[in-house]
């Protein structure tokens, strides 16, 4: 039958497409139980490694490690943690808007900001847009290793050391649940107290061993690149777990676009049976 | 009931222990360390080498680091591993193995830039065994 010939190829193309995104929705599926497992099996050591740093920065040290110290602001950097794909709904949006807020507030009073983009889709962005891009890293992969992340955390690193940069800030996705990312602007260097017990009245220091200088650096590089890894680690968690929401509500909006077309195709198909009876029934009229 | 302390051990792939602990005595850089609680602030690294720990109950844990950081707070003991592996998962015939294997290669002339890669070794697997010895002596195993 010629009747709706349009409105059922419309319906096979977004079978088509529903097809496609349900698959992607199940790969997402088993890819975030994985990104999930890989964030928690690191998370104990992220956040040890924090709270001493925290306790550290408390601390009165003997040596005046550049990393304890704050610095008037003249520049910030900051290592944006994006995905290297898309259609991953608002993840990266959300995560580049808030970057972009920042950066405006900090530009309105003269400070400059400098970005390490992880991920091509920050790289893109950040670099079409016209900001400092200083160093970038692509394709990290589903299972990233500090390895790979370690050259572009250096450069940043290293601007800080020269006195480039006098804050260095790490932005990622924290993940909240299956649903819920929130966008994450963690200060790196230079490091934060903590509030709590350390934080004593009276001034109190470390013993070393063996001395205070080859201990920090070491501690302190550890540290930066254990909140680097983390972050990558769980906003690739967020980016499974955002792309399969993503991809459930389009199976789910295609299957009601189906609906609608189907209901719209029965009612011309019916229109053009009820038609051709009525043709049929006045010819036969007409012949009696 | 003996003073305790609160102590963590955690490792870049798990969080190995966490709990109240009497006593504990590690491989610091510079020497053996023993730390018990209300000790005073401490930052160290640690060599390959057994974390023994008397919990709370008087019960013994041996643990097996690979290197790390150690910090010490009074109320507090932390310890950051590269890796850490308990005694009773420890492997002891592949450490056996790499130790004899790391002996021969130093034994044998190289460079030293081998050399050091192979010290490192083996130290780890020296430090494995420590581990399991001290393990059995203490558990009486």
């Amino acid at each position: 039958m010629a009747v709706g010939k349009e409105i059922r190829t419309q319906i096979n193309s977004i079978k088509n497409t529903q097809k496609i995104t349900s698959a992607m929705q199940l790969v997402a599926a088993s890819k975030m139980r994985k990104a999930q497992d890989r964030m928690l099996v690191s998370q104990p050591y992220a956040q040890k490694a924090r709270a001493v740093i925290g306790h550290l920065a408390n601390a009165n040290t003997e040596i005046k490690h550049p990393y304890l110290q704050e610095r008037e602001i003249k520049k910030v950097g900051y290592i944006v943690v994006s995905t290297d794909r898309g259609l991953c709904g608002g993840l990266n949006a959300n995560l580049f808007k808030a970057v972009a807020k920042d950066a405006a507030e900090l530009e309105a009073k003269g400070i400059e900001v400098a970005v390490c983009a992880v991920g091509s889709k920050g790289t893109g962005f950040f670099k079409g847009r016209g900001f400092n891009v200083v160093a970038s890293i692509t394709n990290v992969g589903e299972k990233p290793s500090i390895a790979d992340l370690i050259g572009g955390v250096k450069v940043m690193i290293d601007h800080f050391e020269s006195g480039e940069i006098d804050q260095l800030y790490v932005v990622y996705n924290q993940f909240v649940n299956t649903m819920v990312q929130k966008p994450t602007i963690d200060q790196l260097l230079p490091l934060k107290a903590e509030d709590g017990d350390t934080h004593r009245a009276y001034a109190w220091d470390y013993l070393y061993e063996p001395d205070a200088e080859s201990l920090l650096n070491g501690l302190l590089t550890r540290y930066i690149e254990s909140q680097v890894y983390q972050s990558v680690v769980e906003n690739g968690a967020c980016e499974q777990s955002s792309r399969m929401m993503a991809m459930k509500a389009a199976t789910d909006n295609a299957g009601d676009m189906i609906d609608s077309l189907n209901l719209e195709y029965n009612k011309a198909r019916q229109a053009a049976i009820t038609q051709e009876i009525s043709e049929i029934v006045g010819g036969a009229a007409a012949v009696q | 009931m003996a003073m305790t302390v609160h102590c963590d051990i955690v490792s870049a792939e798990e969080k190995i222990f966490s709990g109240l602990v009497e006593l504990l005595v590690c491989t610091g850089e510079v020497g053996e360390l023993g730390i018990k609680p209300g000790h005073a602030p401490l930052l160290t690294r640690l060599s390959p080498g057994p974390v023994h720990l008397v919990k709370q109950n008087g019960s013994r844990e041996f643990i097996y680091v690979d290197g790390g950081y150690l910090e010490v707070q009074p109320h507090l003991v932390t310890v950051l591993a590269d890796t850490a592996v308990r005694a009773a998962d420890i492997d002891e015939a592949a450490a056996t193995k790499a130790k004899v294997a790391a002996e021969k290669q130093i034994a044998d002339k190289m460079a030293s830039k081998e050399f050091a890669e192979v010290a490192v070794q083996l130290s780890k697997a020296i430090g494995k065994l420590r581990t399991i010895r001290e393990a059995r002596k203490a558990l009486g195993k």
